[in-house]
């Protein structure tokens, strides 16, 4: 590994250990995030200079408290009061939890951190921008630049939802036991969100997002590890796994996407397949289900088939049924439409699309268009399946989605016209 | 999502904020034109601070505007806007947020949109995509 990126790994991997020690101490969230950011940076430019300190967690918590105590000095400073916590030496307790490395406490406080900042008093996007920041400890920086945002409006962001979360009463703590399936329900999905913003990403313009999925994938692995009898953690891991193994196929060099069906699967990263395949079966054995779980085993079920031909469909679209019982949502029913047409023929798949007609906010999404144009095409309507991937084509806010739905209905233009 | 919200006025001479030098506004009394330059400011504050405004421009007299189309080879040019409306293109803000919902909550609490101009609220395409 490059010098650089050793160094990177090593910071991404201490941030949050650094801040809950700090945050443990100090009480202040808002402030010790400041600091171990800060630290971080001067990191990040001095170690691959200087060489990396003989206990580094120690070098970031002693730069780290000493920023906070200039901090809160002058804060206390400009208030009149005597500065109570501000000590120039750093305690000894706040070092010692630094000695054993991979202790128990790192990865629950981990699991703290991600907590607090998936707060529900935030928005998702406010969310994600500070799990990243706090916890997958990327720079304000690198974050603006995956979000395409610049770099004031996401320190703006960031610093807006630590105040909310101070309003809101939100502290260093584990759950109380009332909330903490919820809570951690709001973590999963956080994940979810930073994998999927990743994934999602096309070539060209988005390649730094791309990254967001790798980090999705290491900040669910951490939460894994700590509860690693929790069915859901496992499911949304074998999801992030078995769905990232597509990548390499998804898309063509120009960006244009390949729909799933016609993806050439050799190029399928078998390593993710097959750790993802492990997990979701030995999870699906002992737990309880899950939407994650199950979604995942859809996953797994296309992972099993060498060509596209060879999917079970039947299994998938009993997975999908499952899945619409657990956590209805349109676009359960839509992936469930498409699984019924596969199993039983475009009719069985149409049905399904009616009573989706009614709702009207779906009416004007893309997806629901481009669904019924694919299962119109099935059943032979080639005239009814143009005129729907047209409708999906122009709601998309996609530029590769789009282009896909055009080409989609431009193969159906009859000879000679 | 990022939505670019590009608001129309109608002020009676030119210059920023267009809604202050709105038919609608001079006929107000100073408090009244005062509290709408306030709301104006809340609005700004709260999506500076949520992290939800990209950026944003204002834009000069339309009077200043040129207008070019190439026909056969040849540019023609020409003053004013391409478009003729009573109601101008004044500029625009750039907000990144969580929803369509939230953008149009947003465009409403632009003074221009409630005095006889609009604000109109349009997606930004994005590169990412899912597979099909």
């Amino acid at each position: 590994m490059h010098p650089e990126h050793r160094v990177e790994d090593l910071l991404r991997r201490s941030a949050p250990r650094v801040l809950a020690a700090l945050v443990r101490h100090y009480g202040n969230f808002e402030a010790a995030e400041d600091a171990v950011q800060e630290a971080l940076l001067a990191a990040a430019t001095q170690w691959p200079r200087d060489g990396t300190p003989d206990s580094p967690l120690g070098w970031l918590i002693r730069v780290a408290s000493r920023r906070i105590t200039d901090e809160l000095r002058s804060e206390a400073a400009r208030r009149r009061r005597e500065a109570a916590v501000a000590t120039r030496a750093v305690p000894d307790e706040l070092l010692a939890p630094a000695a054993d490395a991979e202790d128990l406490r790192g990865s629950d406080d981990t699991l703290t951190l991600l907590v607090l900042c998936c707060h529900p008093s935030l928005s998702p996007p406010s969310q994600i921008a500070l799990t990243l920041r706090a916890v997958g400890g990327l720079t304000t920086a690198e974050i603006a630049r995956a979000f395409l945002v610049p770099e004031a409006t996401m320190a703006q962001r960031i610093s807006r939802a630590k105040q909310r979360i101070r309003a809101a009463g939100g502290r260093f703590h584990p759950p109380p036991e009332d909330e903490r399936a919820e809570r951690f329900r709001a973590v999963l999905h956080v994940l979810y969100l930073i994998f999927n913003e990743g994934y999602t990403a096309t070539a060209g313009p988005d390649v730094h997002r791309a990254d967001l999925a790798a980090e999705g994938i290491r900040l669910t692995r951490t939460v894994a590890r700590t509860l690693p009898d929790d069915g859901e953690v496992a499911g949304l891991l074998a999801l992030m796994l078995l769905t990232d193994a597509r990548r390499p196929a998804r898309t063509r060099p120009d960006g244009g996407l390949i729909p799933l069906a016609e993806q050439d699967r050799s190029r399928w990263h078998r390593a993710y397949l097959d750790e993802g395949i492990a997990l979701i079966t030995r999870t699906l054995a002992r737990a309880p289900i899950g939407p994650y779980q199950v979604q995942a085993a859809i996953a797994a079920v296309h992972a099993e088939a060498d060509r596209a031909e060879q999917t079970d469909w039947r299994q998938i679209l009993g997975l999908y049924r499952l899945l619409e019982h657990l956590a209805p949502n349109p676009m359960v029913t839509l992936n469930h439409a498409v699984a019924a047409a596969m199993a039983g023929g475009p009719q069985a798949g149409l049905a399904l699309l009616e009573p989706l007609d009614a709702d009207e906010r779906l009416s004007r999404h893309h997806r629901l268009h481009a669904v019924r144009a694919h299962l119109l095409e099935m059943a032979g309507d080639h005239d009814g399946a143009r005129t729907r991937y047209l409708t999906a084509a122009r709601l998309t806010t996609s530029l590769p989605e789009q282009r896909y739905l055009q080409e989609r209905a431009a193969r159906l233009i009859p000879d000679g016209e | 999502m990022k939505y670019l919200l590009l608001i129309h006025s109608n002020p009676e001479n030119w210059g920023h904020p267009t809604f202050l030098r709105t038919a609608a506004a001079r006929a107000m009394s100073s408090e009244q034109r005062a509290e709408l330059s306030r709301q104006f400011e809340t609005l700004m504050a709260e999506i500076v601070e949520s992290g939800e405004l990209v950026g944003g421009e204002a834009l000069p007299d339309p009077a200043q505007t040129r207008t070019v189309r190439v026909r056969d080879g040849v540019p023609a040019v020409t003053d004013g806007p391409f478009v003729e409306s009573k109601e101008q293109f004044a500029g625009y803000f750039l907000v990144d947020c969580e929803s369509l919902e939230r953008a149009t909550e947003i465009a409403a609490r632009f003074p221009d949109a409630g005095l006889g101009g609009a604000v109109e609220v349009r997606a930004l395409m994005q590169h990412s995509g899912q597979e099909m």
